[in-house]
């Protein structure tokens, strides 16, 4: 049931509360993300930008609210008057439509570069081997990895694994695409090869893109709207043009003074 | 023949072929104890993973009542329990049982050494639970667990002289025997003694290879 119909979101955050014991690190969180939107959370460490990446992942459990994907119900739903978790095999229907990449890659060792990739289009989407493989000679073309199909993954550089990653989080063709810290684990002279790899990616398709990313130049490039994070809330938001040259809030314009070195 | 003599090179060459034919069964019942010790191993690991106390209290219990009480008073009990069961079938069922309570600590440790970031990569590629342990985290575990597996290998090795409690002719029954028929204990014991050697020896170094290959 994807409804991809012109105004519903892409996603969407309805009062979302996260609570890891006492510590609140989103209350109330209310946001949307259009379908094709390109949006970059930025704001100190804490602020829960990444609690937002992995919650759109379901590798945590809301504490309340509700997280709405093309208006589907995706982590919880009201029942009546009751908050309930949407059960494991609905959510796995709406999950086929998020990928992620993670800071620290985590391809499977235990799989070559191909089979990391062919893995769940094969057994999660049902395609045959053939395609996949065929899907996946042309991601990993895309990447600039095709000479490492057979390689293990522990042959390959950082960022060399991370754009494994890319492509394996593309081979499953998500509508949203969640990035995360992708560039922080590595050494600063490979960032620029990973960054070119996305960038590509933003121009060539219209996948809903949510980063949280320290690399403000690139946020600049490739997003849409840029939202400034504190504590748990949205304190600014702006197209990035105006949110980097213009912060109006002053927790943004302290933070971008630290992270630019202005 | 000298009787008086402490040492006897002919009797240490005659004992040979009892003890090789002793040290197969050794070794075949080691080979089937460890067969059922890594299979059961990763069952009890797995059981106690879930959630469910009606299983996981019960087995708890059970893995350390085996864990704290004697191996030979184990075969000695299941043997005089089962009287109709042969007595090496006896031998390499309690053995496995036995150590596989240890072996499921293995794999718990093996398990949980797989980083969180690789069930979090399965979950954003949306696989299912059970293809996630088939394809990525068992690989990584049993990989993780090979080590502990050849040491408790050589340990099983060592303790199956219990078995003679059993009546089953493995290496230490069958100098045993030899002892009792000719009294020359120390000629068949030290050969014993020195054949568990070297199959042990050689296995350790081997075992220490792979530990610092999979390090």
């Amino acid at each position: 049931m994807t409804n991809t119909s012109g105004d519903v979101p892409a996603i969407e955050f309805r009062d979302v509360d996260k609570r890891f014991g006492d510590n609140v690190v989103l209350d109330g969180l209310n946001f949307s993300v259009p379908q094709g939107q390109r949006v970059t959370l930025i704001g100190p460490s804490g602020s829960g930008k990444t609690t937002i990446l992995r919650l759109l992942m379901t590798l945590e459990e809301l504490s309340g609210g509700l997280i709405l994907i093309d208006g589907d119900p995706y982590t919880h739903e009201y029942k009546g008057e009751k908050w309930v978790a949407v059960p494991e095999k609905r959510r796995r229907v709406v999950r086929n439509r998020v990928g992620m990449v993670f800071q620290q890659f985590n391809l499977f060792p235990n799989m070559t570069v191909l089979e990391n990739i062919i893995e769940s289009p094969v057994h999660v989407l049902g395609k045959s081997k053939a395609d996949a493989i065929a899907d996946a000679e042309r991601l990993l073309e895309k990447v600039g990895m095709s000479e490492k199909r057979d390689f293990n993954t522990n042959q390959l550089s950082g960022g060399q694994q991370q754009r494994v990653a890319i492509a394996r989080a593309l081979a499953m063709d998500p509508e949203i695409l969640l990035l995360d810290e992708v560039t922080s684990a590595l050494d600063p002279e490979i960032v620029a090869d990973v960054l070119d790899v996305l960038r590509e990616i933003a121009e060539t398709t219209d996948i809903t893109m949510l980063l949280v990313t320290h690399e403000m130049q690139f946020a600049r490039e490739v997003s849409d709207r840029v939202l400034m994070f504190d504590k748990g809330q949205i304190v600014e938001e702006a197209d990035p043009e105006t949110m980097f040259t213009n912060p109006t809030h002053d927790r943004t314009k302290e933070f971008l003074k630290a992270v630019l070195g202005g | 023949m000298n009787n008086d003599s402490i040492w006897d090179w002919e009797r240490a060459w005659e004992v040979l072929p009892d003890l090789l034919q002793g040290l197969s069964v050794t070794i075949q019942m080691t080979v089937l104890g460890m067969i059922i010790a890594s299979v059961l191993g990763l069952f009890i690991a797995l059981a106690m993973r879930t959630p469910s106390r009606w299983l996981t209290t019960p087995l708890k219990f059970v893995v350390d009542f085996i864990r704290m009480t004697p191996l030979l008073v184990q075969l000695v009990f299941v043997y005089l329990l089962l009287t109709w069961v042969p007595g090496y079938v006896v031998g390499f069922v309690v053995l496995g049982v036995h150590y596989a309570t240890y072996m499921s600590e293995v794999y718990r440790a093996g398990i949980e050494a797989v980083p969180k970031g690789q069930w979090e990569a399965a979950t954003a590629l949306n696989m299912a639970k059970g293809r996630t342990w088939r394809a990525v985290i068992l690989p990584q575990a049993i990989r993780n667990t090979l080590p502990g597996l050849g040491n408790y290998a050589i340990s099983m090795f060592k303790e199956t002289p219990f078995l003679f409690a059993i009546s089953v002719t493995e290496m230490y029954k069958a100098g045993q025997d030899y002892g009792a028929n000719t009294f020359s204990y120390i000629e068949a014991l030290t050969m014993v003694g020195l054949l568990f050697l070297a199959v042990s020896y050689p296995t350790s170094l081997l075992v220490r290879r792979m530990e610092i290959r999979l390090a």
